[in-house]
């Protein structure tokens, strides 16, 4: 039978960072993300292709290659895979995924090449390559790749563009999650797939033992916090990471600011953002329902109260709110509005994310009130800090949620840490009670699948099946006798006669034979006779002849009886029926082994 | 000679009228019969290809048909039918045989028999569904009879094996609209062989079609609704249906299955997989909660307005919908909303959340965690947290229903409810604004809540605003420091928003009301007063310190000690806003000062009666006093009428009817009054002068009839049999006026016949009531019909004249409960000297924001009316959106009018304007000028004469009285000052 072998490529496995994963379904390769490490700087921060194939190139052994969505952990080795390793196949990504891929792509480019001045990094060109060879799927389109591989995209809800994929050959499917999000949020909304019942179901588990809270809760602590700021007087900042929780934390506010009339000034630090905005802009039909309900009034990207931030604005007296980047406030601009404000206790800092130890961000969070900066400077933080934690991947629920929608036969995790994966493992195979694996990098995975086999029936056939009884229950097998012809790895069941003439075969009768020994002193003709009022009696609905030769008939099967050679005191009946009787032949055997009544007389 | 050759022609013209009307009848009726089938018969014969039989089909299908003509239609129909081969033909046939058993009027049993006939040798699946779907029109035009259901159900159980899935869909469908409800009664009458509806139906469900699936739920729901009694055992049949693929199916199932828990909410089912068992309605109650998280929204939305009417549920199940553990790292956290709790509980309110504040606490023991909760664990936190609106506002309306029946579950849910103020669709913010102000008698809110809902007060949408208001108007507030937040965040929005100054201040009004307590000790800091300075008087028109004020004095109504808090000033104050404001100030027992109004004192109780009985002994001097001399009579009906509308004004409850009442009196007193005029006796040419007034008298009562029968609601028919007669009389004594001063006889024939017709319409319309009428005009005209109808116009007027000063005065009966319609225009004010500028030959938007009280059916009829310098008058409709409904009886409209400036410079203005002509152009320099805005109550005669059936049965009925529509302005108008600029070239 055809097996599925998914294997985490060096990333994704049970680790967050460097999605990369590869499946052979029926003899197709399909690679999945082709994502980068952010904490390497060296040949470690790209998935390791070699491992693929060890010698020969990489277009001749993958079909195709599926990017879920923009993040660089899911698509930054992309251009280095494609044109620094060579691999000239199609490539897979949603329409906003194409658009904003290259955006940060380049954005990591210049931050490697030019600012730490890295070598043998992919070029501009290169990137511009690489997305040549890009085709975009849309939502719910099935793509066929080849004649025998379809892939279809699902919503997933992480960022603009994120989807899901489900990889088909034959009657074998693969679903793809990507990292998804089962709750909405002010942008996108939730993740969704049909009952596809896939062979196997790849989930991301970054979350895996993790159950959230109310996004609603979150929301309003965060503009609560934020408004009462605004209100004293102070001002605002919230360090964010360009993409993705920027434009939902911006949405949040712009609709607050809307709603309650506020007229303190929003900005948004420049940058690559102002390019994805428009991006934002246009795949209105990717976000939630109600950006796409009043888009026709008003598109929500058209921000009304968040402008472009200029660093001269930062000294500029009353309340203002600012986005900044990076989210870490390990550097940039962030880093510099955060120190012009730090010393008014008015201000605040709202850190929406997670913050890598060793940030500035990570000491604030954890109380720290005194910084070092560079140049042995003293930074004395008086302005309160705050943490927010706006996440788009589904918890532990909603994961649970995504296999019950999907039914899967078999779970894999990917992408979250072993032992909480181990966790979720063990809660899928206990709740749906299917089989849940959880592989390490460069770990192969293979799973046997039952094909099912599709069988073409004649019409005579069937006719004639349903002719004979009553109409197909379908809550009861029905037993149908027929021939199955295989011819061209394609099936056919069809009578035996047609079978017989199709193949130009003699048709042979079988005849089973057997002797039942009967205790009776009697003649030869009174044991027929009372075999024959025996077998009357027993069965009525059948039709039972005695016949002038002095044999037995029950429908065709017959039934002789004779003296035996030896013992005068027994008779041997002899029973014989054609295979398509069997049934009642056997039957009638073990009847009449039972022996016969005791007569009357 | 003259007059008799009159009579004579008299009598000859009514008699042609009559024969005209019959002669019509009856051709209409020798018209249309033949022609309807006729002409189907030869067209359908013309027919030479399907294609043309089913053009003519469908033109014949676009006219309708009498109910008498169907029978022969229907033959035409079906000798076309045998003959026809063409499938779409036969459909079309198919389709106008249910479309025609279904005229009213025509019974189709006579052609069930064809219809049953056709079926069986048809061959087409879907002529089959049709014809299945015209017996079902058939039968349920039937009802009554048992046999042809028996029959229909037969056919249907004998096509259920088709294998088309809309012939089984139609089939199923017949069985679930005609399936017999008694069964074992008339099998065992007829002796035919049982069927088991809901078994064969029931087989269904597990059918390989969806639609086919769906349809036998939908069957088997309709059964329900048809009053049988569902078997208990469908119940686990439905749960498997839970699972299904396709959304309709789940979706009907969830009906299906809350339809049983309906039905046996307390019988035992087991749960699968161990040996406990539950109430079946909490299982359905589980099985439904876990739909709320289903793929399609269509079922979200479904399962969670189910869940809303599921109240016998246990108050386990109930509470579970709301729990959602939390955990993070596989260890236990708090929810914000716990967290919220304790941090309150702990007196450390609004302290700011620092990092590691949510940090998980205890570990969790793995195995214990069920991630997919069998059961109605936090089915409520996801369908609020739904990505589809519609599965939001479906899941507060079902908690606020849930509320309204527990009140520890509103307790519970009012978290939860807090949260979705906060929504992204304005839409769902209302309604949970709305679902807490309905939960509110069960809920006190905490601190922290308060701080929430308070917040909402700054949105920019003034129904939200409005919406909260009448929440805190009814919201129990556990803390001093929550009333004062209150009235801070009240304070702010009246800043923000000014235009909510009368909402923010009927709110203080219940909020001090409800709270006297709490707000005591507040009191000498709202008043900010010193206990040895004098503090500076605030500014008396500063709706800030109304607003304080109006909250102060509400609390020291039922809080005696409060007014010696008060200072000078405020006493002064009160008395003023007592008098400007007395809706928002109560009347208050204050110490030591001449009691501004002691004849209220705190038991109001008693004084009702006394009222009520004056009224009514008013009245009855009144009815009884009709014999004195006309002088008496008038006095004291004058005196009376001044007594109602002073008790009126006084007495708020008994408004309605004293100013019903004294409308009428006043009708009475004109009649009387015109009869009174010498004008009677006097020759025509002497007076014309004084008739002005007999003719001003009728045209009033008829103004104030109309306003006595659509300006009230609660009007009766009893009461309107008066009116009505009343308004006869004021024709009576146009008609007698107009004779007097018109001369010539030519104009009076036809008023008179107009007159008697009303008459005669007067009497169908009311005839049931004509008994009470004895000795009325209206009796003692009927008494008469037969001479007047034969006599000239000077002789009617004439008995007319007699007749209306021997009338006796009708005793008008007093409705239960009457009120009046009112308006008031709350926004434009009409007190603004800033004129409304805006450019000359656009048009400019005008909010007018009204409250109704009383009005029946506002949407259709309240108007707008914007009168224009010029005297030109514009109607505006609202649209029926505009209107919101705030609570019984009370209305509220929202609305722009739209005004442009060359809606009255019409010529005269412009002529008046001519003068001023600018220098640089040809364009009128325009002065600011008012426009009044009213709105008017639109009514429609016809609407409120009760249907006798020959009406109905296309007699011609007189069209004078049917339907006479106006208006009756029903609120000051109030002045909009505009001034229109110039365009600029």
């Amino acid at each position: 039978a055809a097996t599925l072998t998914p294997t985490p490529r060096a990333g994704a496995g049970q680790d967050v960072g460097r999605s990369c994963i590869l499946v052979s379904v029926a003899g197709k390769n399909v690679m999945l993300d082709c994502g980068m490490h952010m904490g390497f700087n060296d040949d470690r921060r790209f998935p390791d292709f070699s491992y693929i194939t060890q010698n020969g190139r990489l277009t001749d052994f993958l079909d195709c290659v599926i990017i879920s969505h923009f993040h660089l952990d899911h698509c930054g080795a992309l251009p280095y895979f494609s044109e620094m390793v060579g691999y000239d196949g199609p490539i897979y990504m949603t329409p906003p995924t194409q658009a904003i891929c290259p955006i940060l792509l380049e954005d990591y480019r210049k931050i490697a090449v030019d600012k730490k001045g890295e070598a043998n990094f992919f070029t501009s060109q290169m990137i511009k390559d690489c997305m040549k060879k890009v085709v975009a799927v849309h939502l719910h389109q099935t793509v066929q790749v080849d004649d025998e591989l379809e892939i279809k995209a699902y919503y997933a809800g992480h960022v603009l563009g994120a989807a899901m994929f489900q990889i088909k050959v034959g009657s074998e499917s693969v679903v793809y999650t990507g990292d998804y999000n089962m709750t909405p949020d002010r942008h996108l909304g939730a993740a969704w797939i049909d009952r596809c019942r896939p062979n196997l179901l790849i989930t991301e588990s970054t979350y895996a033992t993790t159950i959230r809270d109310s996004k609603r809760c979150r929301e309003r602590d965060f503009l609560k916090k934020v408004h009462e700021t605004v209100e004293r007087g102070g001002k605002v900042l919230i360090p964010v990471f360009a993409l993705g929780r920027a434009q939902e934390l911006c949405i949040l506010l712009e609709t607050f600011w809307e709603r309650m009339n506020l007229k303190a000034p929003i900005y948004f630090s420049t940058g690559l953002t102002e390019k994805a905005n428009h991006y934002y802009k246009l795949f209105i039909t990717w976000t939630n329902q109600k950006i796409r309900k009043t888009f026709v009034q008003r598109n929500m990207f058209e921000f009304k109260h968040i402008k472009a931030f200029d660093r001269a604005f930062a000294d500029n007296p009353g309340p203002m709110v600012v986005f900044a980047t990076p989210g870490m406030l390990h550097a940039g601009q962030s880093l510099q509005i955060f120190r012009k404000w730090a010393g008014n206790e008015k201000n605040m800092v709202i850190m929406p994310g997670y913050c890598v130890q060793g940030t500035v961000g990570h000491k604030i969070l954890s109380g720290q009130r005194k910084l070092e900066m560079e140049g042995r400077q003293v930074l004395e933080v008086k302005m309160q800090v705050e943490y927010m934690s706006f996440s788009a991947h589904a918890d532990a629920k909603g994961i649970m949620q995504l296999i019950g929608q999907a039914e899967p036969e078999h779970v894999l995790l990917v992408h979250g840490e072993a032992k909480k994966m181990e966790f979720l493992k063990q809660k899928i195979e206990q709740e749906f009670r299917v089989n849940c694996y959880m592989p390490a990098n460069g770990e192969t995975v293979t799973l046997p699948t039952s094909p099912s086999i599709p069988v073409g029936i004649s019409l005579g056939l069937l006719k004639r099946e349903m002719a004979q009884g009553m109409l197909p229950d379908a809550k009861r097998p029905r037993l149908l006798q027929g021939t199955l012809i295989m011819k061209d790895s394609n099936f056919r069941l069809v009578s035996s006669e047609q079978a017989l003439k199709e193949l130009g075969l003699a048709e042979h009768q079988l005849r089973f034979t057997c002797r039942v020994h009967l205790h009776d002193a009697r003649k030869e003709q009174e044991t027929v006779m009372r075999v024959y009022s025996h077998l009357k009696s027993i069965l009525k609905d059948h039709c039972v002849q005695h016949l002038p030769d002095g044999s037995v008939t029950v429908e065709s099967i017959l039934i002789q009886a004779a003296a035996h050679s030896e013992d005068p005191g027994t008779k041997v009946l002899l029973v014989s029926w054609t295979y398509q009787d069997e049934e009642l032949g056997s039957y009638l055997t073990s009847l009449l082994k039972k022996g016969l009544p005791q007569a009357p007389s | 000679m003259a007059a008799h050759l009159k009579k004579r022609v008299y009598e000859e013209f009514t008699k042609v009228v009559q024969q005209q009307q019959e002669e019509i009848a009856a051709k209409k009726l020798r018209l249309t019969k033949p022609s309807k089938s006729a002409a189907l018969h030869i067209d359908l014969c013309k027919a030479t290809s399907p294609a043309d039989a089913l053009q003519y089909l469908l033109q014949f299908a676009r006219k309708p048909v009498e109910a008498e003509s169907v029978e022969g239609v229907v033959r035409i129909l079906l000798e076309h039918y045998y003959k026809e081969n063409d499938a779409s033909v036969r459909l079309k046939i198919a389709s106008l045989l249910g479309l025609l058993s279904k005229t009213s009027g025509f019974s189709p049993d006579c052609i069930m028999d064809d219809a049953i006939n056709i079926l069986q040798n048809e061959k087409s699946h879907q002529v089959l569904a049709q014809l299945l779907d015209a017996l079902l029109a058939i039968g349920t035009k039937l009802p009554e009879n048992q046999a042809i259901q028996m029959r229909l159900v037969d056919v249907a159980c004998k096509h259920l094996t088709d294998t088309s899935h809309g012939v089984r869909n139609k089939c199923l469908q017949l069985l679930g609209n005609l399936g017999s409800l008694e069964k074992s009664v008339t099998m065992d009458a007829e002796g035919l062989a049982p069927r088991d509806v809901q078994k064969i139906i029931g087989d269904y469900f597990s059918d390989q079609d969806p639609r086919v699936r769906t349809a036998a739920i939908k069957a088997m729901l309709q059964l329900h609704e048809r009053g049988l009694k569902l078997h208990q055992a469908i119940y686990n049949q439905a749960c498997k249906l839970l699972s299904d693929d396709y959304e309709q199916v789940r979706s009907a199932a969830v009906q299906l299955i809350w339809v049983v828990s309906q039905l046996y909410p307390e019988s035992i089912v087991p749960i699968p997989s161990s040996n406990e068992e539950i109430r079946l309605v909490d299982d359905a109650f589980g099985k439904i909660c876990h739909m709320v998280s289903d793929g399609s929204w269509v079922v979200r939305v479904q399962a969670a307005k189910l869940l809303g009417s599921m109240e016998q549920v246990s108050s386990h199940f109930l509470e579970q919908t709301l729990d959602k553990k939390l955990m993070s790292d596989l260890r236990r956290k708090r929810t914000a909303h716990e967290r919220a709790k304790e941090l309150y509980s702990s007196g450390e309110f609004s302290s700011g959340r620092k990092w590691g504040d949510d940090a998980p606490k205890e570990e969790i023991d793995t195995g214990a965690v069920n991630l997919i909760e069998s059961g109605a664990c936090g089915a409520f936190v996801h369908g609020l947290e739904d990505e589809m609106f519609e599965v939001r506002i479906a899941a507060v309306e079902a908690l606020c229903m849930l509320a309204q029946s527990s009140p520890s579950f509103a307790e519970k849910c009012l978290d939860f409810l807090v949260d979705m103020f906060n929504d992204e669709i304005e839409e769902v913010r209302l309604q949970s604004i709305h679902t807490m102000r309905k939960i509110s008698n069960n809920i006190t809110l905490r601190e922290d809540q308060l701080d929430t809902v308070l917040a909402v007060l700054e949105d920019s949408s003034r129904d939200i605003r409005e919406a909260l208001h009448e929440l805190l108007c009814c919201t129990n507030v556990s803390t001093k420091e929550g009333i004062h937040l209150a009235l801070v965040e009240l304070l702010k929005n009246l800043a923000k928003y000014p235009t909510d100054r009368d909402s923010i201040w009927k709110c203080l009004k219940f909020l001090g009301s409800r709270h006297p307590t709490l707000v005591l000790p507040l009191v000498p800091e709202l008043l900010s007063t010193h206990p040895f300075f004098d503090t500076a008087e605030p500014d008396m028109d500063d709706p800030a310190y109304i607003a304080v004020l109006v909250l102060i004095f509400n609390a020291a109504k039922t809080c005696p000690t409060m007014p010696a808090l008060f200072s000078d000033h405020t006493f002064r104050h009160y008395a003023y806003l007592r008098d400007s404001l007395s809706h928002l100030v109560p009347a208050l027992r204050l110490p030591g000062r001449k009691l501004v109004s002691s004849a209220v004192s705190p038991n109001i109780v008693p004084h009702e009666d006394p009222s009520q009985q004056f009224l009514q002994q008013s009245l009855e001097r009144v009815y009884s006093l009709q014999h004195l001399d006309p002088q008496g009579t008038q006095e004291l009906l004058e005196f009376t009428i001044r007594d109602l509308q002073r008790l009126g004004e006084l007495q708020s409850e008994l408004a309605g009817v004293a100013d019903f009442s004294a409308t009428y009196l006043q009708c009475q007193l004109l009649l009387i009054k015109a009869l009174q005029e010498k004008l009677w006796n006097v020759a025509a040419p002497l007076y014309l002068k004084q008739s002005d007034l007999a003719s001003a008298a009728a045209k009033q009562i008829m103004e104030e009839t109309y306003k006595m029968e659509f300006m009230y609601s609660g009007v009766e028919n009893k009461q309107v049999v008066i009116i009505h007669h009343m308004r006869l009389q004021a024709k009576a004594l146009q008609l007698i006026v107009t004779a007097r001063t018109t001369r010539g006889v030519d104009p009076l024939f036809g008023m008179c016949e107009k007159f008697l017709q009303e008459v005669d319409f007067f009497q169908r319309c009311f005839i049931a009531d004509l008994p009470h009428l004895q000795d009325s005009f209206v009796d003692k005209l009927l008494d008469l019909m037969p001479r007047l109808m034969t006599s000239k116009p000077a002789e009617v007027v004439k008995i007319l004249q007699t007749m209306l000063r021997q009338s006796t005065f009708l005793h008008l009966p007093l409705p239960e409960q009457i009120h009046k319609a009112s308006a008031t225009i709350i926004e434009p004010a009409g007190e603004s000297d800033n004129p409304l500028r805006f450019t000359s030959g656009l048009v400019v938007a005008l909010d007018v924001d009204a409250t109704l009280e009383h009005v029946q059916d506002p949407q259709s009829t309240v108007k707008v009316q914007v009168l224009y310098p010029d005297g030109q008058a514009q109607m505006i409709h609202p649209k029926p959106a505009d209107f919101r409904n705030p609570g019984p009886g009370r209305h509220r409209l929202i609305t722009q009018v739209y005004l442009s400036h060359t809606a009255w410079t019409g010529l005269s203005h412009l002529a008046r304007m001519g003068r001023k002509m600018c220098s640089w152009g040809s364009y009128p320099c325009l002065e600011p000028c008012q426009v009044e805005v009213r709105l008017l109550l639109a009514y429609n005669s016809s609407a409120r004469i009760p249907k006798s059936p020959w009406i109905e049965g296309g007699e011609v009925s007189p069209q004078v009285e049917t339907s006479i529509e106006g208006t009756i302005p029903f609120s000051k108008p109030v002045k909009v000052y505009i001034m229109p600029k110039p365009a600029r070239r």
